[in-house]
């Protein structure tokens, strides 16, 4: 399986996503200024904010240890791991038998503990503030996460993405029912796992309203760089989760270059319009009371059951 | 786990009885009580009452300071609200210190002069009386040095690092000069101890650009058990700044006390002067005052309610409303000038007519701009998330809010029904009539809705006043001002009632000049409306209030 064009499609996928993924943010903050009225910035501004940032000299409390200046590895590694493992340009990635999809949700959750963990490093009130509710949200937000991917696994009879995504995306279009409530219950969830509103705003200065961003307050230039550009891979990694599960089509296979024009063509397309619904979901909803997420999120996990149910009553 | 119910139990304020950082701590407010022989007129207090003379009716009264708490007694029991409290120095006249208050009676406004002893001044505390002057006692003493006897709270307020204690900056024998080394900063904040019960320090230094502020949260998970402010990070110096101005000078200056509420200074400023000298304002000027204060009005209302939509991530309200604002400010610049109409009330009169055919732009303009806010009203009426937010939120009772004197539009959402346009309709106001806007729920949405309200009638207002300006002149000359002069001016700002009271000396001088904003009364109230809520709910509340941190650290 490990064979050259396999490797060579893991290695422009691993890459493409990296390259790409402030695109889509870039994408995604012009489609929300339109909505709002205003002018939108550049597509590319993304991309000199983090050239600015990785320019800049870090600045890092005196009391900050080892595990402060490693997490922004740590949460990009892992970032970055997840991309390569989720199905973007093609299936049957040779890297992607590694990691099934629990094991997906564990590498967000060591990128989460990480982030937590050097939050609190500092010893702010702001980190410990903000590091308590990415705990509370992600506590939530896994196991409705883990039962959103469950139904797609039932499905198609396999934890392993390949097998999911190619039983997904050869079959004839037809509206499933359980796929979606599961896809209802995944939208929900991404929203609150990349600190999006209604659960987050990701561009409020409001310090104590702050969920993400209290706990890298502390953080700056290339460390705050690399956390920045980790966000933006996470929700590319999540948008494609999206695509793999509920929108597979035109997916090319690794090695086959033949199919990879349209596999490009497909997935502008789709992360196109995922970028504008995000944009449209964030201009008409306020973000919720803090204490309103755990509903928001039983909600989806209650959506992401009753998708599971659904499958086992229709296949009798 | 135990709930937080019986947590409850276990916390503490510790050391309120040394300090506590409002009165309401030591239960001081459930003193205040109320006459049932319903409200007393100035008359009843047996004072040896001198009349103001100024637009807004008021006298001045010398009260003895062992007579100033039963005065008080008397006024809180007869429903009249404390607006002001400040102290002067009179040692260039021969007595020593002196405190003043300004009471407001159905009937005028009270200002009463308490004289002190220039050794040792001090003064019976009248912060149980009227919880909202323990602030003001204590700015008086870090200014001046006159002591509050027996309160409850002795810590400074105003006096930060910038001189040390024991030197006070607003005595005449004080050289504007002096510099010091940084004194220490100690300041007790009251500790809240228990289980799970632990402190947020943010500020004064703010991720978003606005002013110094220090807020100490007491949270146990995210509810706030308590909070403390602290304030007057930039002390400036404005009180002592008028005294080496003549009265025309200080007109520019009074319009720089709070940027946002610049015309409301500038007009009370103008007001107390005009008394003082007997200078009596064209109508024409008149009108064209309260065109520019409903102005100002409708800008800070506008900002604020963007504001309020951007606290609940709904950005697009937050645009809309800012390019309304933007909309009205270069409305405001094209036709006066200033885009927040700085220096345009002047002692005397205005400095900028408004010709028919601007009048004309104006009205034209603020049809469309009102028609704009009733559709995007109809948005956050109807928007579930955002109303979701604003129910219930920061809510002050109108039994708290009377207690502590809820100034303002805040006061209004409280079911405190004062607006000065209202209760004294002085010209130009008493020939069209203003709508008072009132709610009793004392919520973000009840303050959002007031907010509104007041907005629409603020645009009805300019437009009727607009409509049929009076002829004439803008502008007398200012009638010299004689020593010993005595003059008050009183405004209905956007934020509430502004008070600038003037006391003139010899030689075309100033002797003291004490403009007072209605955050002195509703700072406190806004530690009060967060109890009980969550952390991330705090922005939110602030910005229902928006309270000016410049305005009441002169």
């Amino acid at each position: 399986m490990a064979d050259t064009p396999g490797i060579a499609f893991q290695i422009l996928q691993s890459v493409f996503v990296v390259l790409a993924a402030p695109l889509l943010l870039g994408w995604a903050n012009q489609c929300r200024a339109w909505l709002q009225n205003r002018s939108a910035p550049s597509i590319l501004l993304p991309y000199r904010t983090l050239a600015k940032l990785f320019h800049k000299d870090a600045v890092i409390a005196k009391n900050a240890s080892a595990l402060f200046r490693l997490t922004p590895y740590v949460v990009f590694g892992c970032m970055w791991l997840a991309a390569g493992i989720v199905p973007v340009l093609a299936t049957d990635l040779p890297f992607a038998p590694a990691a099934d999809i629990i094991a997906l949700v564990a590498v967000f959750a060591l990128a989460r503990v990480f982030s937590a963990l050097a939050a609190m490093d500092i010893g702010t009130s702001f980190g410990g503030l903000g590091a308590r509710r990415e705990m509370l949200i992600g506590f939530l937000a896994e196991p409705a996460m883990l039962m959103t991917l469950f139904t797609a696994a039932f499905i198609s009879g396999s934890t392993q993405f390949n097998t999911i995504v190619e039983t997904l995306g050869n079959r004839e279009f037809a509206i499933d029912p359980s796929l979606a409530f599961a896809a209802a219950a995944f939208l929900m969830v991404a929203l609150a796992e990349n600190a999006r509103i209604p659960i987050d705003n990701p561009t409020t200065h409001l310090e104590l309203t702050m969920i993400h961003e209290a706990m890298i307050l502390e953080y700056s230039a290339r460390h705050l760089a690399l956390i920045e550009w980790a966000v933006a891979i996470k929700l590319f990694a999540y948008v494609s989760i999206g695509i793999a599960l509920f929108a597979p089509w035109g997916i090319a296979e690794a090695g086959n270059w033949s199919a990879l024009p349209l596999a490009f063509a497909a997935l502008a397309v789709k992360l196109t319009l995922a970028g504008a619904g995000l944009a449209l979901v964030e201009t008409l909803l306020a973000k919720l009371r803090l204490f309103l997420a755990p509903e928001f999120l039983s909600t989806a996990f209650l959506l992401a059951v009753l998708g599971m149910l659904t499958h086992f009553l229709t296949q009798g | 786990m135990r709930s937080c119910r019986q947590l409850r139990k276990t916390w503490r304020f510790d050391n309120t009885k040394s300090i506590t950082g409002d009165s309401d701590a030591l239960g001081l407010v459930d003193i205040v009580r109320k006459s049932e022989r319903g409200p007393l007129d100035l008359k009843d207090l047996a004072l040896d009452l001198k009349p103001v003379a100024g637009a807004m009716p008021a006298s001045h009264a010398v009260v003895r300071a062992e007579e100033l708490r039963r005065v008080c007694e008397r006024a809180r029991e007869g429903y009249a609200r404390l607006v002001a409290l400040w102290g002067s120095d009179e040692t260039a006249r021969g007595a020593g210190f002196a405190l003043h208050l300004a009471l407001a009676f159905p009937s005028g406004i009270l200002w009463a002069s308490v004289p002190l002893a220039r050794e040792h001044p001090r003064y019976p505390g009248i912060a149980d009386i009227y919880p909202c002057a323990n602030r003001m006692q204590r700015a008086a003493y870090d200014l001046l040095g006159i002591h509050a006897q027996d309160s409850p709270d002795r810590r400074k307020w105003v006096r930060h690092r910038a001189w040390p204690g024991g030197v006070f900056p607003l005595r005449k024998e004080f050289d504007i000069a002096s510099r010091f080394p940084p004194a220490d900063d100690q300041y007790p904040f009251v500790k809240v101890s228990g289980e799970g019960v632990h402190e947020i320090p943010v500020g004064p230094v703010h991720a978003g650009i606005i002013e110094p502020g220090h807020f100490r949260f007491s949270i146990v998970g995210e509810k706030i058990l308590r909070l403390e402010e602290r304030l007057c990070y930039k002390h400036k110096g404005i009180e002592k700044r008028f005294e080496a101005l003549t009265p025309e000078q200080g007109a520019r200056l009074a319009g720089r006390v709070s940027g946002d509420s610049t015309v409301a200074y500038a007009w009370a400023y103008a007001m107390a002067l005009e008394g003082i000298g007997g200078t009596e304002p064209p109508v024409r000027a008149l009108a064209l005052r309260g065109i520019l204060l409903e102005m100002e009005r409708i800008a800070n209302h506008l900002g604020d309610l963007g504001y309020i939509g951007n606290d609940v991530a709904l950005a697009f309200g937050f645009f809309q409303f800012w390019r309304l604002k933007e909309a009205l400010l270069r409305l405001n610049s094209e036709l006066f000038g200033h885009r927040y109409l700085m220096d345009l009330v002047t002692p005397g009169g205005v400095a900028r007519d408004l010709q028919r055919r601007q009048a004309e732009r104006l009205i034209a303009r603020l049809e469309a701009i009102g028609a704009e806010v009733a559709a995007l009203k109809s948005i956050y009426d109807e928007h579930a998330g955002a109303q979701d937010r604003f129910i219930m939120t920061g809510q002050i009772a109108p039994e708290l809010a009377e207690k502590m004197d809820l100034a303002g539009f805040a006061g209004r959402a409280s079911g405190i029904r004062h607006d000065l346009r209202v209760d004294y309709p002085a010209a130009p106001w008493q020939q069209i009539g203003v709508q008072m806007a009132s709610h009793t729920r004392g919520d973000v949405a009840a303050r959002v809705s007031v907010r509104f309200d007041e907005l629409f009638e603020s645009i009805r207002l300019v437009q009727a006043l607009a409509a049929q300006l009076p002829p004439g002149e803008i502008r007398v000359p200012l009638a010299a001002c004689p020593a010993g002069g005595r003059g008050v001016g009183w405004v209905e700002g956007w934020r509430g009632e502004v008070l600038v009271a003037v006391e003139t000396a010899g030689e075309n001088r100033i002797h003291r000049v004490h403009p007072h904003d209605p955050s002195w009364q509703n700072w406190p109230l806004l530690e009060r409306a967060v109890l009980g809520n969550i952390v991330p709910d705090f922005p939110l509340i602030n910005k229902s209030f928006n309270l000016s941190y410049s305005g009441q650290d002169l």
